[in-house]
């Protein structure tokens, strides 16, 4: 095997435990300036309410203690920076470090969302490009950068349907979501206040828009679309989805997580979507940082601005900007202050970073994704045979036949030192393996991509144990998950200090 | 263009051996009628000093030199440089959720000490990976609170942040949930008898903030006495964590909803930050978003793992108890980092200047003729003023000596006319508090 | 695993012991390996009513979460506490000491409709082979 594995295996068996297990009273990592006011009587002060002795059990370690600890954590982790993702729908693309200087600049990390307007027309200049560039993008009329991620966006959304729809004097009953769907979509339509209904793919993997047609009552409020779906593929109906919700008066919900196949390309509000959320930390490559923060800002047509999220952002003929807080049709806030501002500051750094060439970013996405499902067809599985655009889905058909599952590969996929594609999901396709590799990935890391995935099958074939019990060459084997959720330890406690895993 | 890892050439290549002639071709999926033909209208594209210079210009357009006594949720602290040396560690910034968990065990483990060290701080008995931040922290715990007890009514004191009661606002009004806000005593705390008559057994939750909104410390194990028995839960949501250094944690409440701002994260123009659900064990299946658990490996090994993915939306779909997915993660870890680097010394001595320093600020400003303190509960690092006159005029009249005021409070409370909130951290020095007296003596000196 | 004899059971994998105006309810042997390792139990409290054909709990193993539906309507006498402690029984023992609830039935000919144990294993055999088709 060792010949075939080109990229260096990463886990460190650097033993680590816990902050807490190296922790002794009186070590110190941070030290205050000395305080030069008179100091308070804090027991006086705050009576009944004081906590004399600090917080129990609180780290005591010192600096250059935190530092390696981290440190050591951080070299257990896989990472863009070391190579590809190819998570379906998560879109891991590289994380441009100048996002990541300008975030942090004094005047720019720093600022206060209550200070003066006059005081921060720097950030709203900010907000208001990165407003305008999403709208181009998107090819909508109105935008909220408040939502804190997708779900969060997905959610607003769903209300601005609602708060739209009972103006009109009936917010109906249902939502229709489809069987391929992420799992945020039916739970966020539920918190929303609708029940959900399930929509089936065809043979195609497409909406099956016979079935729509009967579905689409005037209780439906809205079908919540992600185009391309969850298969990577685009929804070639579209515009009959379209027409068949507006007749009835219902709504087009576009969830954005695949807009890494269309920026630059086409335009969701040329095509009939009233609604949609745009993911920042998959298109827009704000880091994930081991999940999250994200940014779902929600653009809208024309028909649903008067229902944004207060504040909105306004301009005035001599160029200043202000948020206004005088919307009477508002569904309201959705969040405190104005949203991930550090991460819609990344965003706007890429954007500007390509400018027009956005759609470079996009056709390369496409390439690769094709170029992968070229060259792994006759390996793998391939349910459905309509073109891919930035993902492609097999399934672990034929190797399932030797007892080997899309989980088993993907962990196996680990000893060739790749993260995992997307198991399981999209639902619709029984042991799923969702392959999306972005744009940032070179024909190198493709091909190496590949000769792993080859590699694997042949193991599949000829060797299944050594796949179902992969990965083999991770610091730690695979984890008791039956144990952690039947027994939940969820923190460590004094009393039951464990010795260090070694 | 340099993010892109290809050569014309190798383009040429991966188009042949896909037998695609153009890249066009791979396109073909979308009707032609939706294809663009020209390219976006957008500005750019701009190379790596052209993107800073951007943003350094915009910079330069906000509040730098100036000295702010805002806090109103958001607080200024210092921070360590070691944190941001941490958080950009390519292995932290640009993994991915940790659901492989044999090479995320960085990220699970990080993940493990924040949920100990939120249950440390707030005296709970477990506590979440994150919320996306206090505000909606506050609204799931209402939504925890009515999943438990299967009541729908909430009482929330009008003491608790302004915008973190609109956004329950805007959740309530599609969930069946009734609101109602509670007054607050002349003290500045909550009515505990308004509370007290408000009390039937179809509330779910009573919601409380301490430090509130006014900076006053609410009496959290009282009012958890008072509202129990009645098979209500207690929300206490907590904006300001470094309080939790000096003064006692609401170990009383049934839900903590803290927002972790304070600890590592800078004010960012109102994020991200990271807002964080602690709470009693028997709650945990109904508490939303993730969770690191402890577990062992094949051969022995102490690792972690997520854990209760039951309650989420990628396996209950329609019926997760929340639908978060992505949250704070980093933010989380920089809070960890924080609070690691603060230790139990440092963040009790954090705590005790930020109390020193408020205290010492508000005897200096009600020396100013016309100034008096607004409440009389105990405090940590803010407090409301009274003043002679509008506190927009006074504000204005202290920006062109480079002071940002106090928060006037007239606009959510309309009662509370010619009233300011002031914070003073740890990072405001004594002779920028006297300055700030002086000045503001000088403004309340001259004419209306 | 053998299915006793004296059981009756659903389509949806239940299995029912009616002894006189009272019986026993839990999941079959099929339904446990189905589910995998299981690692919660959400069950009624006594004096809660069931309904026949609708979700009275639910059963969770790592990745999943099943609904338990009931085989008769009732009301319930008792849950099964050992499961709280020990949810893994129900993969070790389904028929016996993994019992989930004990109902009084209100209509006990409600159960003739159900399958006996011969035709629960067709039913099974059969479910068995749609999957490898």
């Amino acid at each position: 095997m060792s010949d075939r594995i080109k990229k260096a295996s990463r886990h460190v068996n650097q033993s680590e435990g816990l902050i807490f297990e190296k922790s002794s009273p009186g070590k110190r990592a941070f030290e205050l300036p000395p305080l030069d006011v008179p100091p308070a009587d804090a027991a006086r002060a705050l009576g009944a309410q004081h906590r004399s002795g600090g917080v129990e059990n609180f780290p005591e370690v010192s600096e250059i203690e935190v530092l390696r600890h981290f440190t050591r954590l951080s070299t257990w982790n896989y990472a863009i920076d070391l190579g590809m993702y190819p998570l379906g729908s998560c879109t891991m693309k590289y994380n441009p470090r100048v996002n990541e200087f300008v975030a942090r600049l004094d005047g720019i990390a720093t600022e206060h969302p209550y200070q003066p307007q006059s005081l921060s027309q720097g950030c709203l200049k900010i907000l208001r490009l990165l407003e305008k560039c999403l709208l181009e993008i998107t090819g909508m009329d109105a935008i909220t950068l408040q939502p804190a991620a997708g779900a969060h966006g997905e959610l607003t959304g769903l209300l601005l349907i609602r708060a739209y729809l009972e103006k009109q004097g009936n917010p109906r009953k249902k939502v229709l979501v489809p069987d391929s769907a992420h799992g945020t979509n039916p739970a966020t339509a539920v918190i929303a206040g609708y029940e959900v209904e399930n929509i089936r793919s065809d043979s195609q993997g497409q909406i099956d828009i016979a079935a729509l047609r009967d579905q689409v009552t005037p209780d439906v409020a809205a079908l919540m679309l992600t185009n391309p779906s969850t298969l990577g593929i685009f929804e070639q109906h579209i515009p009959e989805i379209a027409e068949t919700l507006h007749a009835k008066g219902g709504l087009l919900y576009m969830d954005g997580a695949n807009m890494n196949a269309l920026a630059g390309v086409a335009r969701p509000g040329d095509f009939g979507v009233d609604v949609m959320h745009l993911n920042l930390h998959k298109t827009f490559s704000t880091p994930h940082g081991g999940g999250g923060p994200g940014a779902g800002p929600v653009a809208t047509k024309r028909i649903l601005e008067p229902f944004l999220p207060a504040p909105v952002l306004v301009e005035s003929k001599d160029g200043t900007l202000a948020l206004n807080h005088h919307r009477k049709e508002s569904i309201g806030r959705v969040r405190a202050f104005t949203g991930n501002f550090g991460v819609l500051v990344r965003a706007l750094a890429y954007t500007l970073a390509y400018g027009p060439g956005i759609r470079q970013a996009t056709e390369d996405a496409v390439l690769n994704a094709n170029y992968i499902r070229k060259h792994l067809e006759g390996v793998y599985d391939l349910p459905y045979s309509r073109p891919s655009m930035h993902e492609v889905v097999f399934s672990d058909a034929r190797q399932k036949k030797n007892g080997v599952s899309t989980i088993d590969i993907a962990k196996r996929l680990i000893d060739y030192g790749f993260h995992p594609y997307t198991t399981a999901f999209p639902l619709i396709v029984p042991g799923a393996m969702m392959i999306e590799p972005t744009e940032s990935e070179s024909r190198e890391e493709c091909d190496l991509f590949i000769d792993a995935m080859r590699a694997i099958a042949e193991e599949a074939a000829s060797n299944p144990e050594l796949v179902k019990t992969a990965p083999h060459t991770t610091r730690v084997g695979r984890l008791d998950e039956v144990g952690a959720a039947r027994k939940p330890v969820l923190r460590w406690k004094p009393a039951t200090r464990t010795e260090a895993a070694d | 263009m340099r993010y892109l890892p290809k050569s014309p050439a190798d383009r040429q290549e991966m188009l042949a051996s896909i037998g695609a002639k153009s890249i066009e071709d791979l396109f073909s999926g979308i009707p032609e009628r939706f294809r663009l033909r020209e390219a976006l209208s957008l500005p750019g594209p701009l190379s790596e000093a052209e993107i800073i210079r951007y943003f350094e210009d915009r910079a330069a357009e906000n509040s730098r030199g100036y000295t702010s006594f805002l806090g109103a949720g958001v607080y200024r602290h210092l921070r360590s440089v070691v944190t941001d040396v941490i958080l950009q560690r390519g292995e932290f910034l640009t993994s991915y959720t940790p659901y492989q968990a044999e090479i995320s065990q960085g990220t699970l483990q990080a993940i493990f000490e924040f949920q100990t060290l939120m249950c440390q701080l707030t005296g709970q008995e477990v506590a979440n990976a994150s919320m996306y931040d206090g505000s909606t922290a506050t609204t799931e715990a209402v939504l925890m609170a009515e999943r438990v007890t299967g009541r729908r009514r909430v009482l929330i004191a009008r003491t608790v942040h302004p915008e973190y009661r609109q956004v329950l606002r805007t959740f309530a009004k599609n969930s069946g949930l009734i609101v109602e806000e509670l007054p607050f005593d002349p003290d500045g705390t909550l009515s505990a008898s308004a509370m007290g008559a408000a009390l039937r057994d179809d509330v779910c939750a009573v919601v409380v903030q301490s430090p509130n909104f006014f900076g006053c410390l609410e009496p959290v194990a009282s009012l958890a006495a008072q509202v129990q028995p009645s098979g209500a839960l207690l929300v206490v949501a907590v904006t300001e964590g470094v309080s939790l250094g000096v003064v006692r944690p609401p170990a009383e409440a049934d839900i903590v909803a803290l927002e972790g701002q304070s600890f590592g994260l800078p004010p960012s123009y109102g994020g991200p930050f990271v807002g964080v659900l602690a709470s009693r064990e028997k709650y945990v299946r109904q508490m939303p978003g993730r969770l690191a658990g402890q577990t062992t490996d094949s051969r022995g090994h102490r690792g972690f793992v997520l854990t209760l993915a039951t309650r989420e939306q990628h396996i209950r779909r329609e019926k997760a108890t929340s639908n978060i997915c992505t949250n704070q993660a980093l933010c989380a870890l920089a809070a960890t980092v924080h609070m690691c680097l603060l230790g139990k010394e440092g963040l009790r001595e954090l705590a005790h200047q930020n109390l020193s320093k408020a205290q010492f600020a508000l005897e200096e400003l009600t020396k100013v003729p016309g100034v008096r303190r607004v409440f009389s509960a105990p405090f940590f690092n803010e407090f409301a003023i009274e003043l002679p006159r509008s506190v927009k005029l006074v504000n204005a009249a202290l920006l062109p000596e480079k002071i940002i005021g106090p928060l006037a409070l007239g606009t959510d409370y309309p009662e509370l006319t010619k009233r300011g909130l002031v914070c003073v951290t740890e990072t405001t020095s004594r002779a920028e508090i006297e300055r700030f007296a002086a000045a503001l003596r000088r403004v309340l000196e001259l004419p209306v | 695993m053998a299915y006793p004899a004296q059981y009756r059971y659903t389509k949806e994998h239940e299995w029912v012991h009616a002894q006189g105006a009272t019986a026993t309810v839990g999941i079959t042997d099929y339904a446990q390996h189905e589910l995998g390792d299981v690692v919660f139990v959400e069950l009624p409290k006594p004096g809660a009513k069931t309904e026949a054909g609708k979700s009275f709990g639910t059963v969770e193993s790592v990745k999943a979460v099943s609904e338990i539906y009931a085989p008769a309507s009732g009301e319930v006498l008792e849950a099964n506490t050992v499961l709280a402690d020990a949810p893994e029984k129900i993969n070790q023992d389904p028929h016996g000491a993994a019992w989930l609830i004990k109902i009084r039935v209100a209509n006990p000919a409600e159960l003739n409709s159900l399958m006996d144990a011969a035709a629960y294993e067709a039913y099974i055999a059969g479910k068995a082979k749609d999957a490898s088709a």
